[in-house]
């Protein structure tokens, strides 16, 4: 392998993922096997374009694993991540252990030490966080409870490395220090050389120092860094954050991503959580990309060459174990058949944990160089394989559970956020916030005032900071769940492009909108949007009335004028809108636009006087009635 | 076959028990048209135009509402304020609903013994009701005896489960012209003819 620059080698990467991924999403194979299979393509074995270098690079994509759990903690207050206490530990307790036991029963039967087999149950027990959290969440199956029982064993097998990590060293023959391992289980030997209870209490006093920042300082200095009006400020803010907790929780010996993941939860509750959902999430997307792909690239095809036999059978026999054990657990668990079977195929695999403990024993010289490249290949290939069998449980397996699954979506929709979404909270927005918070409606809120923001969020509004128009801001704030957008900015190209996007991505939800003036309401109108209403008209008639109560209008003549006005005024922009609102080659110039408009509606006044049409309480033609009977009946008498 | 038009009032539907229950026994019965008054109208704005375009494509109109201070809830008033307008209604030309049949539809509090001459009401529901059997009369149209739910608030379930099947009975034999001129004259209330 020849050495490759820094650039090459992006390119390298970032020419299979633009090529592979789109390819694979569009035959409905999900991102994920997208990468893996750029991967395979330009791994050794096929292309050649990167080597052993793979394998770094692997380590240093890990890393996607940290952002991704700092994400999935963001969106789990903390009252729900201790509502979930027993499936963590019972289910994801009883899976490691189980699993374990029975892997450990396997290699002894393969003639195995039984130091040997302890380790290998206890590597391959453990299942892939990346691979399956990002396959999930890609077909939106995180909040359903086979989605939130997957998760609940993941975040177990993340604090079960630990203990399994202190474990190892104790099976190998010759005791090596821990400092070899590599990856994201590096441990400083500073800490290393202190007693047992002195690493406990640096770890009690790390995690309470997160803690105590995550609730009570992060607000502050988000509040700084927003007032900058920089919106890079914000993100390298949030990368220092999670770079920092994955450091220090390395350095007392923790899994940094169960470290950026407390940090997560710790900031759900924050009014920025948002902006750093939106700012994380490319970052993440790239590194596990990257990561995907070095896995792909790491799958020895020459072993699978040489001995495919051997291989294929172990692999079934690692996918048929742990695939049983999860039904089993999930039966007992309570989860529904369809989703029972979702739980057990998505987490049948082994996990990037495994490379690690994997080199770690063969460091300790507990596994020999056979049994490491075996095992290497069982788990990516077992990784590798996921996304087909999930794709494989939803269009086999699935719909036999079809009628099941249906009755329970809707009870689980609720758990998602607020289903009102205002965006823009200047002068307009807030009058409607302030009428629907009065009807019991708590809207969520976006607005890149950072000034607003805390004051707001004393009077019980959830308001987030962020530029309302942009997609990904509106996407982390649950417009996909969303029943209602109201569009309440002062920008007339923002909220046309805000209501079309919305319109075309997210059909389900209903868009109100703000309209600056006549043409631009027209402009929505072609968006067929729910609602929209023109910025000041209903206000400007408000005042009118009262000027018709001062010029000596009785008050209820001058209130129903008004209502007959407006009633009226609807009738006329839509005969307008037929007119020639749809036709966009007659958008005139912007200068001469308000003084065609003028003209417009007032011909169109003209044509039609309100009380033409106003014949409430009119006696007029019932007194010509009566005098004429009257002056009948006397010419009759006379 | 007669095109029935339900004209509905009442303001706090959210809070309606009894109403709510008969008017959704009666959604979607072919040539039967419900205007929810309150819902088309939040602001009592009424389309006249369109309101009377209705009562032309209708030969049954039904007022169904709670029973108000011994009336109606207000909108129907200003509907009847705005759309009965002279010389469409009533008067010399207005001719327009001349031969329509109206009935009121009524849900009450006070059992049928509130409304006698000894009950605490003094007067009966049709003596209460005289405005509008009048203003059918001068718009040219019959009064038919109405529809009245005595004692809404102790109604058991199934009681109300009858007056529903009652209701959705009663409008469909008016639809399909069961009920002849005599029937109705013999009749205190509506709710006799589908008991017989």
């Amino acid at each position: 392998m020849h050495e490759t620059t820094f650039f090459e080698q992006a390119i390298i990467f970032l020419l299979a993922a633009v090529v592979a991924v789109p390819i694979a999403k569009r035959l409905g194979l999900g991102s994920v096997l997208g990468y893996l299979l750029a991967g395979i393509v330009i791994g050794p074995f096929v292309l050649g374009w990167i080597g052993d270098e793979g394998s770094d690079i692997m380590h240093f994509a890990e890393f996607g694993v940290v952002m991704m759990l700092f994400l999935i903690g963001l969106e789990l207050k903390p009252s729900l991540l201790w509502s979930m206490r027993q499936r963590i530990f019972g289910l994801g307790g009883m899976q490691v252990m189980i699993t374990a036991v029975v892997f450990a029963g396997i290699g002894i039967a393969l003639s195995l030490s039984w130091q040997q087999s302890v380790a290998v149950g206890l590597t391959l027990a453990l299942s892939s966080t990346a691979i399956v959290l990002q396959s999930l969440a890609e077909k939106g199956e995180l909040q359903n409870s086979a989605g939130q029982a997957t998760f609940s064993v993941l975040l177990f097998q993340d604090i079960a490395v630990i203990p399994i990590l202190a474990v190892l060293p104790l099976l190998a023959p010759d005791i090596l220090t821990i400092d070899h391992a590599h990856g994201d289980v590096h441990h400083e030997s500073w800490v290393a050389g202190l007693h047992g209870w002195q690493q406990l209490l640096l770890i009690i006093s790390i995690v309470g120092t997160i803690i105590f920042i995550g609730r009570f300082l992060v607000r502050h200095l988000f509040r700084i860094i927003a007032g900058t009006g920089m919106r890079e400020m914000f993100t390298a803010t949030s990368l220092l954050m999670v770079i920092g907790i994955a450091l220090a929780m390395n350095m007392v010996g923790l899994s940094p991503a169960l470290g950026t993941f407390l940090a997560g939860v710790v900031l759900a509750d924050n009014e920025y959580r948002h902006e750093l959902e939106a700012v994380t999430e490319p970052f993440k997307a790239l590194l596990l990309g990257l990561f995907f792909i070095a896995v792909g690239a790491s799958i020895n095809f020459q072993l699978l060459i040489e001995k495919p036999g051997l291989i294929v059978a172990l692999l079934g026999v690692l996918l048929v174990v742990k695939f049983s054990v999860l039904l089993g657990l999930s039966r007992i668990f309570g989860l529904r058949s369809g989703q029972q079977m979702l739980f057990s195929f998505a987490l049948a695999q082994a996990g990037e944990f495994a490379f690690v403990l994997i080199a770690f024993s063969s460091q300790n010289s507990l596994f020999t160089p056979e049994i490491s490249s075996i095992l290497l290949i069982l788990v990516a290939l077992s990784m590798a394989i996921t996304p087909l069998l999930l794709l494989l449980n939803e269009s086999l397996v699935q719909p036999l559970f079809r009628d099941k699954l249906n009755e329970q979506t809707a009870d689980e929709i609720e758990e998602k956020d607020s289903s009102v979404i205002i965006a823009g909270f200047g002068r307009f927005g807030i009058s409607i916030g302030r009428f629907l918070l009065a009807n019991g409606i708590q809207p969520t809120v976006l607005d890149n005032d950072p000034g607003n923001i805390q004051t707001l969020r004393k009077f019980g509004f959830k308001v987030y900071y962020g530029d309302a128009s942009r997609s990904d801001l509106l996407e982390s704030a649950g417009i996909e769940n969303a029943r209602l957008l109201i569009i309440a900015i002062d920008d007339r190209e923002k909220t046309t492009e805000l209501a079309k996007f919305v319109k075309e991505t997210f059909p389900n939800v209903k868009v109100l909108a703000r309209a600056v003036n006549l043409r631009h309401a027209f402009e929505l109108c072609n968006l067929e949007l729910e609602g929209i209403r023109m910025e000041v008209f209903d206000s400007a008639i408000e005042l009118g009335v009262q000027a018709l109560q001062l010029l000596d209008f009785q008050k209820y003549r001058a209130n129903r004028s008004a209502r007959t006005f407006k009633f009226h005024n609807d009738t006329i922009i839509e005969e307008l809108y037929n007119l020639w609102g749809k036709d966009k080659k007659k958008y005139i110039q912007e200068a001469r636009r308000f003084k065609e408009e003028l003209e417009q509606l007032l011909s169109s006044e003209d044509q039609s006087s309100i009380h033409d049409s106003d014949h409430a309480w009119d006696t007029q033609s019932l007194a010509e009635e009566i005098i004429s009977t009257a002056q009948k009946e006397t010419s009759q008498t006379d | 076959m007669k095109k029935i038009l339900v004209l509905f009032a009442h303001p706090a539907f959210h809070k309606s028990k009894t109403n709510k229950q008969l008017i959704s026994e009666i959604e979607g019965i072919e040539h039967v048209t419900i205007k929810y008054l309150y819902e088309e109208y939040p602001n009592f704005h009424i389309d006249v135009q369109l309101e009377q375009q209705l009562l032309l494509e209708h030969d049954i109109i039904i007022w169904h509402h709670p029973f108000y201070w011994y009336s109606a809830p207000s909108i129907l008033k200003e509907w009847i304020d705005l759309v009965l307008q002279h010389n469409f209604a009533y008067g010399k030309e207005g001719n327009a609903l001349k031969g329509k049949a109206v009935m009121s539809v009524i849900t009450t509090g006070g059992r049928i013994e509130a409304y006698m001459e000894q009950g605490y009401n003094c007067y009966s529901i049709s003596q209460f009701l005289r405005p509008f059997e009048q203003t059918a009369r001068l718009c040219k149209m019959n009064y038919l005896p109405p529809f009245v739910v005595h004692g809404t608030h102790l109604l058991k379930e199934t009681e109300l489960n009858e007056i529903k099947a009652d209701y959705k009975k009663l409008i469909v034999a008016l639809r399909n012209e069961l009920y002849t001129v005599d029937d109705f004259q013999q009749s205190n209330y509506a709710n006799d003819l589908v008991r017989k």
